[in-house]
């Protein structure tokens, strides 16, 4: 059983919080879960790994693309703390 | 005559002799809508859609106008429309409004489409069953009682009870398949890169597709036609253009893979299914039995990939340029109290998996794990196309489970993908199509494609369904 230091420490890199209740049943969720991600121990080993086929990893090129005016207004109108155009955030400290 | 009972085919019919208009098409949609218990729309706009009827109406007194011209349809809740609300079903994103058209949703609205409104699904796509929408689950319309299944349940209830003509899911790893063949629906998921997923909320990048849900194959194959293609804003989007196939049953090789008919699938599944693929035996299809030996580790495969994936999509809701903003002391503090607050258990759940699987110590025995378990699949599906046209299997081990019956344990949860899981670790598409009932709960069938042969997918489909 995943303890709850463990599930504690990966919601810390997760950045989630989670309460006292949310944590005791994370540790059963994800303890059953990982058990049954040990099924891959037994799988071998693929002689070699190919990516997908098509032409899906074509990058584009690093030009600045068109978009359609009134774009940057919608976007920010959905932030939720704005000063003079500009998004704003906490102090890091 | 219920105008909502038509296919897409028969509508655009109607619209063609002038039996009725795209108005009042629109309008018997919105009154099944508004009458409706099922929970299967989460917003509609009564004003816009019928705005958009009026100006179909026009283009087709031109006499001038496409299959989709007119027709109303409804859109998963996970794919942005300018202006319409987009809430991926979380809390998170409760009061979002989409700043832009998903490229999906502009080839609809070029084609002269109706969006009708947004339907529910698990919260950010994640599950099998919506009921883990944040907004209440959606209800089967076979039987209340029951899950429309997931994650697209919306989509898929919509259509099944004529709320929509038709409708665009998503699936990530059988979202579109699953919820088709739980409420008696088509469901096409098509090949990794063959939709463009710009303006589709993210769950799994690398498995993502859009697709949709239709009455009738043939409504898919329409659909799917329009909305298929490279996209600049998406770069695996590929270079793909839907031809017509030739392909008849007569002949056609389909392999029916021994590991999707062991332990686990209900009797009578089997049962509805073997008896479809006899039909195609019938008609001079040689069935061949195959064997994707790796089927046992697609499940714990998926389960680590999808995570890993979403735990990074899923890092930029972090209440500071759109969604759910809780205060705190310092910036740090504001992150996890809005996640922590807007986020539901399963995405929570999904993030820790995926934090844990990517994280130092953990990422050789998961993630790279899993990615080598990857290519095992995609070998198993390569080796099999060499010597099959098509692969026909379930979509799901048993029909449309009762509401409440899994939610309390997510394995089983995950254990429903089974079938449709595999599929997409190997990029590859599948259609679910109606084949019969058990005690009046639809099953669909599964018929899965090379890349890119969506075509002989939909050609197969539209056979199965008329035989």
């Amino acid at each position: 059983m995943i303890s709850k230091e463990e599930v504690s420490h990966i919601a810390k890199l997760a950045r989630l919080e989670l309460t006292e209740k949310e944590n005791e049943k994370m540790q059963k969720d994800l303890s059953a879960i990982l058990d049954y991600f040990n099924l891959l121990k037994k799988a071998p080993k693929p002689e070699k790994i190919v990516k997908s086929k098509g032409d899906l990893s074509a990058a584009r090129k690093d030009e600045a693309s068109h978009r359609d005016a009134g774009l940057v207004e919608k976007l920010m109108a959905l932030a939720p703390d704005k000063k003079d155009g500009y998004i704003k955030v906490k102090a890091i400290f | 005559m219920d105008l909502t009972e038509f296919t897409i085919t028969q509508a655009h019919e109607g619209l063609k002799k002038k039996e009725f208009s795209s108005v009042d098409l629109t309008k018997a949609y919105l009154e099944k809508i508004k009458k409706s218990d099922l929970n299967s729309f989460l917003s509609f706009d009564e004003n816009w859609a019928i705005e958009q009827a009026g100006e179909a109406d026009k283009k087709i007194a031109k006499g001038d106008f496409g299959m989709l011209c007119g027709i109303p349809c409804s859109i998963k809740d996970a794919i942005m429309v300018d202006g319409q609300k987009c809430t991926a079903a979380s809390k998170i994103l409760e009061n979002y409004v989409a700043p832009y058209d998903a490229t999906v949703v502009k080839k609809l609205k070029e084609a002269g489409a109706v969006i009708l409104g947004k339907t529910n699904t698990d919260e950010f796509t994640m599950g099998a069953s919506t009921e883990n929408s944040a907004f209440g689950v959606t209800k089967n319309p076979h039987d209340k009682t029951r899950v429309a299944g997931g994650s697209s349940g919306g989509s898929a209830a919509s259509v099944a009870a004529n709320e929509a003509c038709y409708s665009l899911g998503s699936d990530t790893g059988g979202s579109i398949r699953l919820p088709a063949s739980f409420c008696g629906v088509a469901g096409l998921c098509p090949t990794y890169g063959s939709v463009s997923r710009y303006g589709l909320i993210a769950h799994a990048s690398s498995l993502d597709q859009i697709g949709p849900m239709t009455k009738s194959v043939e409504d898919a194959k329409i659909v799917f036609e329009i909305i298929s293609g490279k996209d600049p804003m998406d770069a695996t989007s590929a270079n793909y253009k839907f031809e017509e196939s030739k392909t008849q049953i007569k002949g056609l090789k389909i392999g029916v893979p021994k590991e999707y008919f062991a332990e686990g699938l209900d009797k009578e599944v089997e049962g509805i299914i073997r008896d479809a693929i006899k039909r195609a035996e019938k008609a001079g299809a040689e069935i061949v039995e195959i064997s994707l030996p790796n089927t046992k580790y697609a499940i714990a495969c998926y389960y680590i990939i999808v995570p890993s994936e979403a735990s990074a999509n899923l890092a930029r809701f972090d209440g500071i340029r759109y969604g759910l903003s809780k205060p705190g002391n310092d910036l740090l503090d504001v992150y996890v109290k809005s996640r922590g607050e807007g986020f539901g258990s399963e995405p929570k759940r999904r993030i820790m998996v995926g934090t844990h699987s990517l994280s130092s110590g953990y990422y050789d025995a998961y993630y790279k794990k899993a990615q080598e378990v990857r290519q095992l699949i995609r070998d198993d599906f390569a080796k099999v196309f060499e010597k099959v046209d098509l692969i026909f299997c379930p979509v799901a081990p048993f029909p449309a489970f009762k509401i409440g019956e899994k939610v309390d344990d997510p394995l089983s949860m995950y254990l429903v993908d089974l079938y449709t899981g595999a599929v997409k670790l190997a990029g590859l598409p599948g259609l679910s199509v109606p084949v019969g009932k058990i005690n009046g709960l639809p099953v669909g069938l599964q018929i899965i494609g090379n890349h890119f042969q969506e075509n002989k997918i939909l050609s197969a489909g539209m056979w199965i369904e008329k035989n």
